[in-house]
């Protein structure tokens, strides 16, 4: 519940940035005691807010689950945000310039449930046999603060630097992949610029599912069968400019995806 | 360049190509690091690298070492295009390199030694350039091999410029080879990854992309470069095909371990 006004107030910046591309100054500089709760809670408004105007949560991502992203911001556990159902792009379907502010983009697993997880307790094995199929996946993260100037509590406020998602569409059932050691390779207008493993995500990308249940359990929430939960990223995230056609090659039969920024 | 160029000598140096070589075996003998040779010996330029460089292991060979491979480096594109390259250096492996499993890195023999994970290559027939592709060079590869190759360069802080490493034969030092082999045609080494831990911490991931887009591509570049020194790779011989990761720092009692997709794990221990 968001009693403070002054937090209500950082959600309406944020909604507001989306609309008119004018960032948000960092919210911890602003409010200078913006704690992780308080900053969960500016999250919680916006999507509260987004569900009145009839959009629906399709899933969740994790964040900061790389051990660079997580010494840059000082930090020693991920952080979560929510999908909405008009964040999804299909693969090489042309993304509008203008529709992000300051996109960047992570390749990913996509796990995509087919049975529910609630937490506290949830165990590495429960979480993989909840897994129904692994996709491929780009990330579009992208920031209503100004500069990406974030600090943990800034990133969680902005439903994690969430942007959008491309899926892929070649599913693999996750008994036939080792994520740890399966590989991707980015590149950006065809030119390769980042190799990496689902190693890079917390040790393996079943270990974000795993924090991720179990930290929304006690805020009583599930993750329903049939939605979306992305891991983390297997490489640093790439920026993204009009024109620029980002291509993430998955090993394991996982087959390639595709952002296409239009110019 | 006219007979009236300046020869270091003449400027008060006494360098020659022997005198680097002799230098650099010295400090990796005595386990001493040392300034940029290019800083007193501007006349050292990659073409005379190279040479020192053979000079180099000609002293490791009279010592009682035996050649048994390459090593390439700077493989990656983006440091080729910082540097001003567009292929990978050469280096030569011996024997003496070659660490059994579960031998330590012997710290005490070493300056401050990095470790890599790398894709390896053993030869099962000569490669020899010009004209070399990477289907080709595939084509040359008898069996693929999880590696890990310690550097330990013989300039101060690593730091060097293009000729100064290459003549230190590319900071070489030691190797572990993966018992087991992989025939290439089963693997897509484009996306062969590894998971890269230091005390069970992931530190790095990569895939084999990492290496010149494809480890093959990296050897045919070698294969076509090394013929422009008159050189081949033998059958046999063993092949490092560069870092996949940035190489990190071996310290004592740490274990690092390199686990890939389908070439296996490799566990080292600093001694």
């Amino acid at each position: 519940m968001i009693t403070d006004t002054r937090d209500n107030g950082a959600a309406q910046a944020l909604l507001e940035a989306y609309r008119t591309h004018q960032t948000v100054p960092p919210l911890t500089d602003t409010i200078p005691d913006l704690g992780i709760e308080g900053a969960y809670g500016i999250q919680l408004a916006q999507v509260e807010a987004w569900k009145v105007e009839g959009r629906r949560v399709k899933g969740h991502k994790v964040g900061l689950t790389s051990r660079v992203m997580q010494e840059q911001l000082g930090v020693d556990q991920p952080d979560f945000g929510h999908l909405m159902d008009n964040m999804f792009f299909a693969d090489t379907e042309p993304i509008k310039a203008g529709r992000f502010i300051s996109p960047k983009v992570e390749p990913e697993f996509a796990f995509v449930l087919g049975k529910s997880l609630t937490g506290p307790g949830v165990t590495a094995t429960e979480a993989l046999s909840a897994i129904d199929y692994v996709v491929g996946a780009l990330e579009i993260i992208d920031s209503r603060i100004t500069d990406w100037k974030i600090k943990l509590a800034d990133t969680v406020a902005d439903n994690a630097s969430s942007g959008g998602v491309v899926l892929g569409s070649r599913p693999v059932k996750p008994a036939d992949l080792d994520l740890r050691t399966t590989g991707v390779n980015l590149s950006r207008n065809g030119e390769l610029i980042a190799t990496g493993a689902g190693g890079a995500v917390l040790g393996s990308p079943l270990n974000a599912l795993v924090w991720l249940a179990n930290t929304l359990g006690p805020l009583g929430v599930t993750l329903e069968a049939g939605s979306v939960v992305l891991p983390g990223s297997m490489t640093a995230a790439v920026a993204a400019a009009p024109g620029d056609t980002i291509t993430a090659t998955f090993a394991g039969g996982l087959g390639s995806v595709t952002a296409n920024f239009a110019n | 360049m006219s007979s009236e160029t300046i020869s270091p000598s003449a400027q008060g140096n006494d360098w020659t190509e022997d005198r680097v070589a002799d230098v650099l075996y010295k400090r990796e003998l005595d386990r001493t690091d040392g300034g940029k040779i290019t800083d007193e010996y501007p006349g050292l330029d990659l073409d005379a690298a190279y040479r020192v460089q053979r000079k180099l292991i000609d002293l490791k060979v009279a010592g009682g070492e035996r050649v048994i491979g390459v090593k390439l480096g700077l493989t990656a594109r983006a440091k080729q295009q910082q540097m001003g390259i567009d292929s990978p250096l050469t280096a030569v492996i011996t024997d003496r390199m070659v660490l059994e499993a579960g031998v330590p890195i012997p710290m005490d023999e070493l300056i401050h030694p990095k470790i890599e994970p790398e894709i390896v290559f053993v030869m099962k027939n000569r490669l020899s350039g010009p004209g070399v592709t990477a289907a080709t060079a595939m084509a040359a590869v008898g069996s693929v091999h999880a590696g890990f190759e310690v550097i330990d360069s013989r300039f101060t802080d690593f730091k060097f410029t293009l000729p100064d490493v290459v003549a230190d034969n590319a900071s070489s030092s030691r190797l572990f080879i993966g018992a087991d082999g992989t025939d290439p045609a089963g693997l897509d080494l484009a996306l062969e990854a590894v998971v890269l831990s230091v005390n069970g911490a992931v530190v790095a991931t990569a895939t084999g992309a990492a290496v010149q887009g494809h480890p093959g591509e990296a050897l045919a570049l070698a294969a076509n470069a090394l013929a422009g020194r008159g050189e081949a790779i033998e059958a046999g011989a063993v092949v490092l095909t560069g870092g996949l990761t940035d190489a990190v720092f071996v310290r004592p009692g740490e274990q690092i371990t390199a686990e890939f997709s389908n070439l296996g794990t490799l566990t080292v221990a600093g001694a």
